[in-house]
């Protein structure tokens, strides 16, 4: 087998592997919450039965930059998935976190046009909430990950994963505490929980983005959801919870930075749009700001 | 009689499709809902999907628009006004796609069965796949007809969404029976809009040509 053909297959695996890992997180996620609110939950697979349903159903597409965007979208994250180191093994050799940042963008973005393209103003809402947001945490964000660009004087992922590979104690959680607490907080942005769940908010804006999308069309955005579970917990563990040296480590930490965003979630009420971009700057901003003075200081 | 061939005919559909069996298991176990909270039912679907009864379970779930659902609530008595409203929103639904009337309102009237304003056979403008009796039924007679629902699915009964598409004459004459009794009543002497302006008159109006 010639080596393109060994490629594009790690990199289907690596797609349907992202995917297959957010659905079931998504799973475990709804069952750790109903626990919170002391209900038995739904199945822990639930999240692929959802999905392969959506795939059943017939669906409505209103234009060709609906269709588009969407897949745009999926593909954006799917991209940003291939830089995400895993268990110390990547597959395109290189894992730029400054590439990961640039990607995972086009997601966004990909989305932004193709729900905008639906014509509902719930959309649009929500897509201009969703984007407000990332103005929220993309800053304080970045300011830590120049703290460790200062450090390393390298973006490459597994540079940071192999310099924590020295048991618990060289973790990056100790070295950048603030950053990690700054982290904490914009990711509750990222994936949307509570407080930060303005850009879905179904009682409000009905479910916002996804409110036009319909069979195939919101089983591709459960998808998107997935894959950005798995790449947004993949970089916060190998930013600073030491990467880790088996797959199965690797999933045992992801979960447990989602589970963290999940309990906060079940405990939150939403903060308005304004209340929460001011929060994710004040609080998320300062505490990556000290970060990156120390580092440049005394790091 | 008719239903039933239709029945066979979606059974026999189904049979020549070797995935059928499967893609209703997945159906039946991933149902969302649209709550259309009409009447006095509404209170009743709480306790069904809190920490009590806890609906989750069986993969059941709320949503927050048409386009996303699987199933249409109609939770108690239905007016006129209402009706032309969830006809809409039941349009709007993907296929496969039930309803399922709660309480004796959308049965038979119930207790409003001589009001002028409500309307008393809800399978007369669309097609119920599923009735609960009782005014209210309760959390525990809500989660059996969702079982029994499933059972449907799984056996490929529940088709109200084929019986609307075959009969859909027989639905539209129902339905424009009743809704054309919420026309406004009171009209503004020069609105052009308020006698139903023929496409024709529309142009003309457009481009300027008619002052009606
Ligand atoms: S069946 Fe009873 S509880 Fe339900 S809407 Fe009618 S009157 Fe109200």
């Amino acid at each position: 087998m010639n080596a393109y053909a060994l490629l594009g297959i790690k990199l289907i695996g690596v797609s349907f592997g992202s995917m297959a890992v957010g659905l079931l997180f998504m799973g475990l996620g709804r069952k750790v919450t109903a626990r919170i609110q002391r209900r038995m939950g739904p199945p822990f697979y639930q999240s692929f039965i959802d999905v392969i349903k959506c795939f059943t159903k017939t669906s409505i597409t209103h234009n060709f930059v609906m269709d588009l965007g969407i897949i745009m979208a999926l593909g954006g994250l799917i991209a940003t998935a291939f830089f995400i180191p895993f268990a110390n093994f990547s597959i395109l050799g290189s894992s730029s976190v400054v590439i990961v940042l640039y990607l995972m963008s086009i997601g966004y973005l990909g989305m932004a046009m193709g729900v905008s393209a639906s014509g509902n103003p719930n959309a649009t809402i929500g897509i201009s909430r969703a984007l407000a947001l990332m103005m929220g945490y993309e800053i304080p964000f970045v300011m830590v990950i120049m703290a460790m660009l200062i450090t390393y004087n390298s973006s490459d992922l597994l540079t940071y994963a192999v310099a924590q590979s020295n048991g618990i104690g060289s973790w990056h959680i100790w070295k950048y505490p603030l950053g990690f607490i700054a982290v904490e907080i914009a990711f509750q942005a990222m994936v949307g929980e509570a407080p930060y769940d303005h850009m879905i908010a179904p009682a409000e804006i009905a479910s916002g983005p996804m409110v036009e999308l319909s069979g195939k069309y919101l089983g591709i955005g459960f998808l998107l959801h997935a894959v950005q579970l798995y790449v947004e917990t993949g970089l916060i563990v190998n930013l600073f919870l030491g990467g880790a040296s088996s797959w199965y480590v690797m999933l045992v930490k992801m979960f447990a930075v989602y589970f963290t965003t999940l309990s906060i979630n079940a405990v939150m009420a939403r903060y308005r749009i304004e209340q929460g971009i001011r929060h994710l700057w004040i609080w998320a901003g300062s505490f990556g700001l000290l970060q990156l003075i120390y580092t440049r200081i005394w790091g | 009689m008719e239903m039933d061939n239709l029945y066979l005919a979606n059974l026999r559909e189904e049979k020549q499709n070797m995935w059928g069996g499967l893609v209703n298991y997945f159906r039946k176990r991933s149902m969302w809902m649209l709550y259309y909270c009409t009447g006095c039912g509404a209170i009743e679907l709480p306790p069904t999907m809190t920490s009590r009864y806890d609906m989750e379970r069986l993969g059941m779930g709320p949503m927050a628009t048409p386009r996303q659902a699987d199933l249409l609530l109609i939770t108690g008595y239905l007016s006129v006004k209402t009706l032309k409203r969830v006809i809409w929103s039941y349009e709007q639904m993907q296929e496969p796609k039930y309803v399922v009337g709660f309480g004796s309102c959308p049965i038979n009237g119930g207790i409003y069965w001589d009001a002028y304003p409500v309307i008393n056979h809800l399978e007369a403008f669309i097609p119920v796949d599923m009735s609960i009796a009782g005014c209210m039924p309760r959390p525990q007679a809500i989660i059996d007809a969702f079982e029994k629902l499933m059972g449907e699915i799984q056996e490929g009964k529940a088709i109200g969404y084929k019986r609307y598409e075959k009969h859909y004459d027989w639905y539209k004459k129902n339905q424009d029976a009743v809704l054309g009794r919420t026309e406004a009543v009171l009209k503004p002497w020069n609105d052009p809009f308020a006698s139903n302006p023929s496409v024709d008159e529309l142009m003309a109006l457009e481009k300027g040509e008619s002052n009606v």
